[in-house]
């Protein structure tokens, strides 16, 4: 029998498909790219720290390595991963269609994304950049790299961005199978809906800014430049206007790939599914309110007391749903499968970045500990330890699903352990040493931080070494992987009634939905 | 060498040693957030633990021994109980962050001066410093910051205290040190390839000590001009930007520099004489040497006559 993968041949088939899981898999193995090279910048930044002065690079090579992180990890893999790759594939099969709303425009988004990873690529190529990700003025108009080039890539790929959530959209509003009504809809799906709200509602600021900016670099309208009239702590506002939702649109995806994964491990039903789905919905409404949280050390006394405020308010839906996870393990039926360990590898790292972000969104906390280390720290706990271990997390999980392959349940183990005990030996010094005064992006440092960037360094290398386990046994699975049944972990949302991996059309016949998406039974009825 | 204080040895766990006279109460609120998450975070494991090891599943086809969805009063509970701590820290951190803010009538006014890369300081009496900044202890100090270039930000940590510097603007930051010693001072936003040597040395003063230091005269004119040229060349910042070894930095090496012939951007040459150099001294962007961009601050003001004749013969010296 054919499937998707086997439906059609050669390389063009795939590069111009409408089909929402070859662009789904064709998105993953570009993120899996980004990922490398933003991944490589990220060891040489560390292999330069391992001593105070000068080792491998010179200081604009160590700006460029730190920037060519940021911007490519930001723009190029955790913003796409989760909703460009699992979503693209699992979502339509969750809400039992067999293709998004918009086939074409999925496309589109794809090329787009292709073709602004490719100019952005070029930046490199064209002498680097050195202002950080987020390109702040007037370093960012004045230094003499390739940061138009960059910038236009960004912008390129925010349109990709704000393609993928219009189609989300359109697709859970009018493909959702006969019977499934919005309370009825898996909690990933809900996820994505809050998401791709803000991708819409977001992205058009992040263009607008870097088209000024932009202008700015090439005819000085003397927007953001102090030296021509203009005033710079004008572009962080707009800047963060985008970045702080889109912060969330990088963590409300992993957040439903987190309830899948309980659901699914515990064979539980999820506890309190309303307040976890319209959690998402409230992160997804305040996180436009926070972005000044960002700039307490520059703006005024009462727009950071506001800020503060409206921060603390949208840490609540968060915890929420923490506590819901958890919930959820009660009196379950637990197995303790490599997707489950990225789970709760999900819930300590990330509990653990969000009560480092009290100390950030506390006023006075924050003056001290703003640009230093600690701020480092605190978002790749969220953001590696809590994005990218959802995913890793839902790649396990839908791997099969998407290849029809199982993997080494043995290297995987070995692989989460390697990354988890490397994360954190990584990071977790670099709350101490931020929190002592060690700023951030700092090629040079005194003597006295020298053992904490020591550990973090060594820290970075094991990482390193448990993802390439996890390469070797992925492609592995893909080469000689024991064939996977339909639904290898015994979950109940209707992409597992499909085979694995699914045929070109998933569903011959539309599914009925006739119960919510977690009713798993119990042994004991009361 | 004058020490300056280690900011991992003295202090606590997490935090460099506090000198601050009003913010003692910082390092109290950061440990009691410290421990309110720990606690919370014991709770969470625990319970986690709990559940999973009450829960695992022991054969493949095991059922959840209960299905509950939801339960009204918990989750109130674990809403409101977390909304009011939140809550009671915004209002500690709130309280803290306005005596940051306020300024004391009584306060010493000070002017910072951020450019790539150093700190420029300048006293009541017109009195000028690179890299060091003098105030007297248990004395509030008004700090008018601005910068001439790029972003900046002006880090005490010993302090727990910044503030942006931004050009064409002037941002105010209020400390009142209560130790008497030489603490680090960081620039903590990035500003290009020297942004983590733009660092300076909080000296904090007797209060006798600081006016002595506001009187002194800095020209040491004991020894050999050259030798006074040598000091300035660190003691100035002119050492983050220009070699003497003849390897080229941000700027050019001082190696071999005077009665070179140099090529402009403009297309034009001058040899390196004594006139050419006091122009790039106190006019650098007059002209910019190819191959070199023009982001040298002036230093006119900032050097007397005497400095710049001393910087001069040191240049001479380092020429064949």
């Amino acid at each position: 029998m054919k499937n998707y993968i086997t439906e059609k041949k050669g390389l063009l088939s795939w590069l111009f498909t409408k089909d929402h899981k070859r662009i789904g898999i064709m998105y993953l193995f570009s993120v899996f790219g980004a990922f490398a090279v933003g991944g490589f910048a990220a060891l040489l930044v560390r292999l330069e720290l391992f001593t105070p002065d000068q080792l491998i690079l010179t200081a604009k090579q160590y700006n460029q390595s730190f920037t060519l992180h940021g911007a490519i990890m930001v723009f190029l893999f955790i913003i796409p991963s989760i909703p460009a790759t699992l979503g693209n594939f699992i979502l339509p099969l969750q809400l039992g269609a067999n293709d998004v709303a918009f086939p074409k425009l999925n496309l589109a988004s794809f090329h787009v994304y292709i073709l602004g990873a490719l100019v952005c690529i070029l930046s490199i190529f064209m002498g680097g950049i050195d202002t950080g990700w987020t390109f702040y003025t007037p370093y960012s108009t004045t230094t003499d790299t390739a940061v138009v080039t960059m910038v236009v890539g960004a912008f390129i790929l925010g349109f990709s961005s704000i393609l993928t959530g219009v189609n989300f959209i359109a697709t859970i509003h009018y493909l959702r199978a006969p019977g499934m009504t919005w309370f009825r809809m898996p909690l990933f799906a809900w996820s994505l809906y809050a998401t791709s709200i803000i991708q819409i509602l977001a992205t058009p600021v992040l263009a607008i800014t870097l088209v000024l900016l932009i202008l700015e670099r090439m005819w000085g309208i003397g927007i953001f430049d102090p030296a021509i009239g203009g005033d710079p702590v004008l572009f962080q506002h707009f800047f963060w206007f985008y970045s702080h939702p889109a912060v969330y649109i990088m963590i409300l995806p992993a957040m439903g790939v987190i309830s899948e994964l309980v659901t699914t491990f515990s064979r539980k039903n999820i506890f309190g599914y309303k307040a976890i789905a319209m959690s998402s919905i409230a992160i997804a409404v305040i996180s436009f309110l926070v972005w000044g949280h960002h700039m307490y050390t520059s703006e005024s006394e009462l727009a950071a007391t506001l800020f503060s405020i409206l921060t603390f308010l949208v840490a609540i839906p968060s915890g929420v749903k923490i506590f819901n996870w958890i919930a959820t393990l009660y009196k379950g039926s637990i197995s303790f499968e490599t997707p489950f360990l990225y789970f709760l590898g999900f819930l300590f790292l990330f509990v653990i970045g969000g009560f480092t972000g009290i100390f950030l969104g506390t006023l006075s906390t924050n003056i001290h500990l703003h640009d230093t280390y600690f701020v480092v720290a605190h978002f790749h706990y969220v953001m590696f330890g809590g994005t990218l271990y959802a995913f890793l997390g839902g790649l396990h999980y839908w791997w099969p699903k998407m290849f029809g392959k199982m993997y080494s349940e043995y290297l995987a183990k070995w692989a989460f352990w390697l990354i988890f005990i490397g994360f954190n030996m990584t990071f977790f010094v670099q709350f101490i040493m931020g929190s002592k005064g060690m700023p951030r992006r700092y090629y040079n440092y005194v003597d006295e931080f020298a053992i904490y960037h020591q550990i973090s360094t060594v820290g970075s290398w094991i990482i390193a070494i448990g993802f390439i386990v996890m390469l070797i046994y992925l492609v592995k699975s893909l080469r000689s992987g024991k064939k996977a049944d339909k639904n290898p972990w015994g979950a109940l949302t209707l992409e597992w009634l499909t085979d694995s991996p699914p045929q070109y059309h998933a569903f011959s016949k539309t599914p009925v939905v006739t119960s919510p998406p977690y009713d798993y039974k119990a042994s004991s009825h009361e | 060498m004058e020490i300056i204080q280690n900011l991992t040895e003295k202090g606590t766990f997490f935090l460099p040693s506090n000198i601050s006279a009003t913010l003692g109460e910082f390092d109290t609120l950061f440990y009691f957030i410290l421990w309110l998450s720990v606690i919370f975070m014991v709770g969470l494991i625990g319970v986690s633990a709990w559940f999973l090891i009450t829960s695992k599943r022991k054969s493949s086809d095991q059922l959840a021994e209960k299905q509950i969805t939801h339960n009204i009063p918990l989750e109130i509970i674990w809403t409101v109980v977390p909304t009011l701590l939140v809550l009671f820290i915004f209002w500690l951190g709130f309280k803290q962050y306005m005596l940051m803010r306020s300024i004391p009538p009584n306060a010493t006014t000070i002017y910072v001066s951020g450019k790539k890369w150093f700190w420029e300081f300048t006293y009541p009496n017109g009195k000028k410093t690179i890299g060091d900044l003098v105030v007297p202890v248990n004395t509030p100090v008004k700090l008018i910051l601005s910068s001439t270039d790029v972003l900046h930000s002006f880090y005490l940590p010993n302090l727990r205290i910044k503030r942006d510097v931004i050009p064409n603007r002037y941002t105010v930051l209020t400390i009142e040190p209560a130790k008497i010693g030489n603490f680090r001072i960081f620039c903590t936003e990035y500003c290009g390839d020297k942004h983590s040597n733009m660092l300076a040395t909080l000296k904090v003063m007797s209060n006798d000590d600081y006016y002595a230091f506001l009187k002194a005269v800095d020209f040491d004119d004991s020894i050999p001009l050259s030798e006074a040229g040598k000091q300035l060349y660190t003691k100035k910042g002119c050492v983050a930007c220009h070699s003497i070894d003849g390897s080229p930095m941000v700027g050019p090496t001082w190696k071999n520099l005077y009665n070179a012939n140099r090529v402009f951007t403009d297309g034009s040459e001058r040899i390196a004489d004594e006139a050419y150099l006091i122009e790039s001294i106190n006019y650098p962007q007059a002209h910019i040497v190819t191959g070199y961009q023009p982001v040298m601050p002036s230093y006119q003001g900032l050097l007397v006559d005497q400095e710049i004749t001393a910087i001069i013969e040191y240049i001479k010296e380092l020429s064949d």
